[in-house]
């Protein structure tokens, strides 16, 4: 297992040195001035524009200047946003709301996961599982800044039944809308793999000797079928659990939640562009970070991937 | 040499009453592919889909044929949010343009972008993919790093870094070439681990032992059979293009302002969600269905040619 943690984790830098990299080359290897890019059509302020020049090392040989950015992030001088904060404060502040709405979301996702496919998985052509198909389809293409909408419109505004937005407080219930409907436009694809596993489970060998020695139905069905189908479901929710929170920019931003997503919400809209490089490599990291955290998750729920 | 054919006998020919197979000419001629689209075939959704996949090209090559008002130039303040009436079936924007023309041109954008996006995906992700899973070694090491960069970048992050530091530059080619340039990669994932299954084959092993080279065997016989899931995921690509452009240009990083796009088009209702939802709900229903049958497209394609799938049903 050792070797296995020390492998995947040396895999990762070469990854995780790649895709700053390939951030950062995007921005400061464009033609032109890159701080002049970095406000687009604005006018910069002189003193910021310096101040960016001495934060993005843009004397220095491009490669000088990458490495010494990737200093300053490693030591968590992380610079400033446009407001003028730290990096480092808004990212502490911010960064445990998204954890938390994350969090309810894949809990969510999960049950949603595993009940609707355990149903699905035992009916299996019947009319549930035809229905259920055909609402998780519709549900996953609906873009999730139009599901938020909806949400928004006819949960919060219409019936009144939670806040509309969700501001500066930021509780389970207040976040409750966001995270359902994040776990609703993704659960899809783990309610699949749970129908496919319960399909396979049921026809597997000791349900069937279960049934001989006179089990009942009630006793087969969440010992032997459901509990046998959860590990496809549960490394599939550990790996939604990376991308979800490198995705709840738009989330965030109609629901007005103080996280990670709504500083890159604001910085996109504003364009801030500075401000988006930073969060975006963050995130990146983030990101990486998570999924190595999913493999090793693997790992220890299925030993035959430690001996690959 | 003369006792060997006692040792070994062998039948004279007219004394062995070989029994050949009638050749079973009325047994229906079965393929993979002839096999789902039989499937295919059979289901009522398939239909659903491929008419909505060919009405919004069709709305996106002659606009027109649905449409005489213009979508831009027509628009009159004093229809501001204004409600259906004849002529106009959806009523009217916040700007007073009409919302189904709106709908129509938008068309034309997101498919656009989709098949963009998807062309790119095509021409980067299959040779980095094919090349690192059938050859292996070295050449698999590296493509395959370069690959696992660039699916460790969230591709819709990388396209809001484009998108925002190329903001003189938007266009329909730059926000496909920002989506597709990272969304290449986990096409090149799938089509390598496909590869792999199907190089170790007898009929690759066969066509190298009748001399055909390397290169040619891939792209003669490792590639072709590799296919499936490439067709099944760079359908379900097209649509999640589709979002992405709608999403960029909901954030103001995608398409500029001029141009028509579901996208803009919600970003630009949501500010009248409370008075004057309709704005709001038309685009994001065409938005929808439109991403929905490019899903729906990909996974009955995905079941029809999946036997495992076809017996779970």
């Amino acid at each position: 297992m050792l070797t296995y943690i020390l492998r995947r984790v040396l895999q990762a830098i070469p990854v995780f040195f790649g895709t700053t990299f390939l951030i950062y080359f995007m921005v400061f290897a464009m033609p032109g001035d890159p701080i002049a890019g970095l406000f687009g059509d604005k006018t910069p302020n002189p003193a910021v524009a310096d101040a960016l020049r001495a934060q993005f090392n843009l004397d220095q040989p491009f490669i000088m200047q990458y490495l010494l950015y990737m200093k300053d992030f490693f030591t968590g001088n992380l610079g400033v946003t446009f407001s003028g904060q730290q990096v480092s404060d808004v990212l502490a502040r911010a960064f445990p709301v998204t954890l938390k709405l994350v969090l309810m979301a894949v809990v969510l996702e999960f049950i949603l996961s595993v009940v609707i496919g355990l149903i699905s998985g035992l009916r299996k052509g019947k009319f549930f599982d035809n229905i259920s198909l055909v609402v998780a389809l519709v549900l996953s293409s609906v873009p999730v800044f139009v599901a938020m909408f909806v949400a928004q419109y006819f949960v919060g505004i219409k019936w009144g039944l939670a806040p509309v937005t969700v501001g500066a407080d930021t509780t389970w219930g207040a976040m409750f809308l966001p995270a359902a409907v994040i776990a609703l436009t993704v659960y899809v694809t783990g309610m699949r793999l749970m129908r496919g596993s319960v399909i396979e489970s049921r026809q597997a060998d000791y349900v069937r000797t279960a049934y001989a020695k006179g089990l009942t139905h009630k006793r087969i069905v969440p010992v032997h079928i459901a509990r046998n189908s959860l590990i496809p479901v549960i490394t599939n929710t550990a790996a939604s659990f990376g991308a979800l929170i490198a995705g709840t920019t738009v989330t965030e931003g109609i629901f007005n939640i103080p996280g990670i997503g709504q500083v890159l919400y604001q910085a996109i809209t504003q364009s801030e562009v500075p401000t988006v490089v930073t969060f975006v490599t963050i995130l990146t990291v983030i990101y990486v970070i998570v999924n190595i955290l999913v493999d090793l998750l693997y790992a220890v729920l299925d030993p035959r991937i430690r001996y690959v | 040499m003369s006792n060997r054919s006692s040792e070994h006998y062998v039948a004279p020919i007219e004394d062995a009453n070989v029994e050949v197979d009638a050749l079973k000419l009325k047994e229906r001629k079965s393929n993979l592919w002839l096999d789902a689209w039989r499937d295919l075939r059979r289901r009522p959704l398939f239909y659903a889909a491929v008419a909505m996949v060919l009405l919004v090209t069709v709305m996106a090559l002659w606009p027109t044929l649905f449409t005489d008002v213009p979508p831009n130039s027509d628009c009159s303040l004093s229809n501001s949010n204004g409600g259906a009436v004849a002529g106009h079936p959806m009523g009217f924007t916040r700007q007073g343009c009409d919302i189904y023309a709106r709908v129509v041109w938008g068309a034309r954008t997101s498919l656009a972008v989709g098949v963009l996006v998807v062309a790119i995906t095509a021409v980067i992700g299959i040779p980095m993919g094919a090349i690192a899973g059938f050859f292996g070694g070295k050449i698999d090491s590296f493509l395959s790093r370069i690959g696992d960069i660039f699916f460790s970048i969230p591709y819709f992050l990388a396209a809001v870094v484009v998108m925002s530091v190329l903001s003189d530059l938007r266009s329909v080619w730059t926000i496909a070439l920002a989506i597709g340039g990272f969304a290449w990669a986990s096409l090149a994932r799938i089509l390598r681990a496909e590869i792999l299954q199907v190089k170790n084959s007898d009929y690759i092993m066969a066509s190298e032992a009748v001399g055909r080279g390397r290169m040619s065997t891939l792209m003669r016989h490792a590639l072709p059979n590799s296919l499936t899931p490439v067709i099944v995921t760079l359908t379900i690509a097209l649509g999640a293009a589709i979002v992405a452009e709608a999403t960029l240009s909901f954030l103001g990083v995608g398409l500029g302002d001029t141009v028509m796009s579901w996208g803009n088009d919600i970003s630009k209702a949501q500010t009248s969600i409370r008075t004057a939802p309709m704005s709001l709900v038309w685009p994001s229903l065409a938005l929808t269905l439109t991403v929905l049958a490019f899903i729906v497209l990909g996974e009955l394609i995905r079941d029809a040619l999946d036997p495992k799938a076809r017996a779970r049903r």
